[in-house]
């Protein structure tokens, strides 16, 4: 997280820090082991649109639930504000109080955390679409907007008993919210349709009569997940420039996208998502030439790059010496990893004892030794200093037998295991022994802070360092997982395995 | 059939006719298998032991019935091209769109019927009036309790399979606070609505959170559950003996009774029983009209519309603001209330009630009413009504029955199996009840009425 927070642009400048409609902060979502959403933090600027992206499964429609109540977070704080400003002490008194919310003529604070779903929307009015369309189809498009203006026409109605007395104040409010609902099916080019069902529309007309029903409910943000899948160029327009009316009537907009078009025209601000971790934090042109956006998300694939280099297989005599200081390398490596089974820290010098070539392969065994204290290994990075944590020690040349084919390790591309090896990393041996220091400095090289504990490389790269296959090192074996090498079977663990 | 099909079809034609052949042959070869020991073979009681009297004639008959009904319905639906069902299926579901006003005309008829009802009985069928005014209001009854329950299953989405507790509840209450507390039918009445709407909200709570399956078992479980309570408190209930003496209904202080003061001396008319039955009648014809009423004028309100809401969709409710614990609360006490007034309507005109009156059979009746009338709609309620209460109850005067099916013959007793059919029939050809189409509570420019694919059905169904 600091690390993001790094290459983030002075944060009191902008608009969003300054005048936050939403803030939140902290906000960790946990589904049993799973961790969805992972301490993350950030503000949408009052009269800004707001973009939330990030792959697939980056955690954004989570986000989106939490703020508005369908799921109650694991820990962390929301807060919605009506009046202008931070308004710091409101906020830390309700916090302080356990209260839910502190409602005041221009300085409403709301902590959505402690509100059910139904209240934020009422009460802090924050309103939302869905993923899936979730209209009432068996209601007709007005009935669908006079449905979403449910609480206001509550109160006119008496709370049903005016209404069923027919008391005149009711029948005015209910004219005055077909009014409203008329205002917005014009916005949103469905007064033709007002008439027919929800169901009966095409697929554009739905998204557009949830965009005008969230908008019936007078929200001061608007929640959109996903407004423009599905939509053809044409309507894909139409949507900008709509989410661009709402936003000049002084509604905020928080939207996930996944169609860049609309994301990096209409968006004043843009947080990106990954594994539940903010990646990237700022406006349109910063977000876009971030590394670490380019690297996770906008389409530089690590398995995807293809200007990779062959590796030369350099075969080194493995002399007398190198091969003597093996076997002490290997007894020390699993107490530094520290294994508590007794079983296989046993094992492990059986292992070990099986596939002697490969130990040998990584030779500079002393140099790790010395990891956080003296983080040179032979090979020096521009810029070592720059990343947290120590930089492993690797060696110019592979060891005998050739390098390990690194991508056999799930997260590991060919363009990462280029920088990699760049580093002197060729074996699985060497990724097996990284400790936290040395998994902090790659995490932050490589531009990928947490994925390399998130996906076991370490567990992965013992498993396939003593021989062991993987799920995924099979998958790549077997040729369905795009990989450096054609013939990736030449690895040290395969000669472990047979 | 063949006969209009080209060569080609000839062959296939052929074929159908040698597989429904077969298909039929196996369906008599099993009815000559499992009814051989019930259909030919009979035993009596003879002097010395039983004695087995042969009755081939009817296995016979039954096995070929069975062939030649399955053959007729391979023939003409399960293989035909185009199903004898469907052509009538589509009759039916096009009659309504061929006459535009038909719904609104058969409305108005209808209540104008209901208005004048007892003197149309007392001036055409002076001999049998109370008969025909005793059904019309045991009709009237469940035409209230349909509605009612309505608003539950119809409107909210949530099936109720223990509707009749509410039912019991205003029974109970109108006859325990009339032993307790000496109190007449018209105090009794709004109390009986408020206990039993209160009770709608204890059976609401538990439920809120179950969905489909589970909210049908546990409401059938509360609705057994206040019958069982009925049953077993005896000191307070009376348990199966139920309570007697239940008073009648007062016209602002008038009796319906021979003699001084009484409803006929005040007016001067001559006295007959029959007055009682004509105030009755109206008692639950205006109860019944004000449920309409209110849930007409419910449905245009936005308690109304969220209820409709949270039977498309809970989830975009709660997403738009509304509470949607206290909307399902408020449908089911709105619901129970109704079936308050028309138990201690019942208790009242009953003068005597007991646990047995409310069984699971109730529910099931008034859901079947809702269910055939169609979800949601009123008419279709009061049509499912009539076919169904005032149906079963002209089967008893179907005199020419008896005379083919031997004098023995009560066609009450095959009822059930008569409704049985009857739910089999709907489901086959208006599968969402007969009045399948809803009317938008609020229109702009025209009202277009929204078929019955596109409503959603709720939870439980």
């Amino acid at each position: 997280m600091n690390v993001a927070l790094k290459n983030q642009p002075a944060a009191s400048e902008e608009r969003w820090e300054a005048d936050p409609i939403l803030t939140v902060e902290h906000l960790t979502m946990r589904f049993g082991g799973l961790v969805a959403i992972d301490d993350l933090s950030f503000n949408v600027g009052r009269g800004d649109i707001t973009a939330l992206i990030g792959p697939n499964g980056a955690g954004k429609t989570t986000v989106f639930n939490c703020v508005t109540g369908f799921y109650k977070p694991t820990e962390g704080r929301i807060v919605m504000r009506h009046g202008p400003g931070r308004q710091q002490e409101a906020v830390d008194a309700v916090t302080a109080t356990g209260k839910r919310w502190d409602i005041g003529d221009d300085r409403s604070v709301f902590l959505l955390e402690r509100m059910p779903d139904f209240e934020i929307a009422k009460k802090a009015r924050v309103a939302r679409t869905f993923q899936n369309i979730r209209l009432f189809g068996g209601m007709t498009v007005l009935e669908n907007l006079l449905v979403a203006q449910h609480n206001p026409l509550m109160i006119a109605s008496g709370m049903t008993v005016g209404g069923v007395l027919g008391l005149p104040s009711y029948r005015k409010a209910e004219q005055g919210a077909i009014d409203k609902a008329v205002y917005w099916l014009e916005h949103t080019h469905l007064i033709d349709r007002a008439d027919d069902a929800a169901g009966d529309l095409p697929y554009g007309a739905q998204r557009r009569l949830e965009i005008a029903r969230a908008m019936c409910t007078g929200p001061h943000l608007l929640c959109l997940d996903e407004p423009a899948a599905g939509l053809n160029p044409r309507e894909s327009t139409e949507l900008n420039e709509l989410l661009q009316f709402i936003r000049k009537t002084g509604t905020s907009v928080l939207l996930i996208e996944h169609d860049m078009g609309v994301v990096m025209e209409i968006s004043d601000h843009i947080v990106v998502l990954d594994y539940g971790v903010k990646i990237s934090d700022g406006a349109a042109d910063f977000v876009k030439s971030d590394p670490r956006v380019i690297a996770a998300y906008l389409g530089v694939d690590d398995e995807e790059e293809i200007d990779v280099p062959e590796i030369k297989a350099d075969v080194e005599e493995v002399t007398e010496e190198k091969s003597k200081r093996k076997p002490a390398k290997a007894k020390a490596k699993p107490k530094a990893a520290a294994k508590p089974a007794a079983k296989s820290a046993a094992a492990k010098p059986a292992a070990a004892k099986s596939a002697p070539a490969r130990k040998a392969s990584a030779k500079k065994a002393p140099a790790k030794k010395a990891a956080p204290a003296k983080p040179a290994g032979e090979i020096k990075v521009k810029d070592a200093d720059k990343h947290p944590g120590a930089q492993p020690a690797g060696t110019k040349k592979p060891g005998e037998g050739g390098a390990d084919n690194l991508t056999r390790i799930s997260g590991i591309g060919p363009a990462n295991e280029k920088k990699l090896n760049a580093l002197g990393i060729w074996h699985f041996s060497q990724i097996a022994a990284w400790k936290k220091a040395e998994i902090e400095w790659v995490g932050s090289y490589l531009s990928f802070s947490g994925r390399i504990e998130r996906e076991e490389w370490i567990k992965q790269a013992k498993a396939l360092a003593s021989g062991k296959q993987t799920e995924f090192s099979r998958r790549v074996d077997g040729g369905k997982v795009p990989s450096s090498r054609s013939s990736s079977r030449r690895t040290s663990g395969k000669g472990g395995k047979a | 059939m063949a006969a209009t099909q080209a060569n080609g079809g000839a062959a296939a034609n052929n074929n159908m006719f040698v597989d429904s052949l077969k298909d039929s042959a196996t369906a008599a070869f099993l009815v000559a298998v499992l009814g051989f020991f019930f259909l030919p073979l009979k035993t009596d009681i003879a002097s010395g032991g039983l004695a087995i009297t042969y009755r081939w004639p009817i296995w016979i008959a039954a096995i070929l019935i069975v062939f030649g009904g399955r053959l007729l319905l391979n023939l003409f639906v399960f293989k035909a091209q185009t199903p004898a069902t469907r052509i009538i299926g589509d009759k039916l579901a096009g009659s309504s769109a061929k006459v535009p006003g038909l719904g609104r005309f058969l409305t108005f008829a209808l209540l104008g019927f209901a208005l004048v009802l007892p003197f149309f009985f007392t001036t055409f069928f002076p001999g049998q009036q109370r008969q025909y005014i005793d059904l019309a209001i045991l009709i009237m009854t469940y035409i209230m309790l349909g509605w009612g329950l309505n608003i539950v299953v119809g409107l909210a989405g949530l099936l109720d399979l223990g509707y009749v507790a509410f039912y019991a509840v205003g029974a109970y209450s109108f006859a325990l606070l009339a032993e307790y507390f000496d109190l007449g039918f018209w105090m009794a009445l709004p109390l009986a609505g408020i206990l039993a709407a209160f009770w709608g909200i204890i059976l609401g709570f538990p439920v809120l959170r179950l969905r489909g399956d589970y909210l049908a078992i546990v409401t059938l479980a509360f609705g057994e559950i206040i019958r069982v309570v009925l049953l077993n408190w005896y000191e307070f209930t009376n348990g199966p003996d139920g309570i007697s003496g239940i008073p009648k209904p007062t016209l602002f202080g008038l009796e319906f009774k021979r003699g001084e003061g009484g409803f006929a001396d005040f007016f001067g008319l001559e006295y007959s029983t029959i007055h009682r039955f004509i105030f009755l009648y109206y008692i639950i014809l205006i109860l019944a009209l004000i449920t309409n009423f209110v849930t007409m004028r419910l449905r245009k309100l936005p308690v109304g519309r969220a209820w409709e809401a949270l039977r498309e969709d809970e989830i975009a409710c709660r997403s738009l603001g509304i509470n949607t614990t206290n909307t399902k609360l408020t449908a089911f006490a709105i619901g129970a209330m109704f079936g308050g007034f028309a138990g201690s309507f019942f208790a009242t005109r009953q003068g005597f009630i007991s646990p047995e009156s409310f069984t699971f059979l109730e529910s099931a009746i008034i859901l079947a009413i809702v269910v055939l009338g169609g979800l949601g709609s009123q008419i279709g309620v009061v049509i499912a009504s009539v076919v169904m209460i005032g149906g079963i109850e002209m089967l008893r005067n179907i005199g020419f029955l008896s005379q083919i099916f031997g004098p023995g013959f009560d066609p009450v007793q095959y009822r059930m199996l008569i409704f049985g059919l009857a739910m089999v029939g709907i489901m086959v050809w208006k599968p969402r009840g007969l009045i399948t189409t809803r009317v938008p509570s609020a229109v702009l420019k025209e009202r277009k009425k929204i078929g019955a694919d596109m409503v959603a059905q709720g939870e439980g169904h």
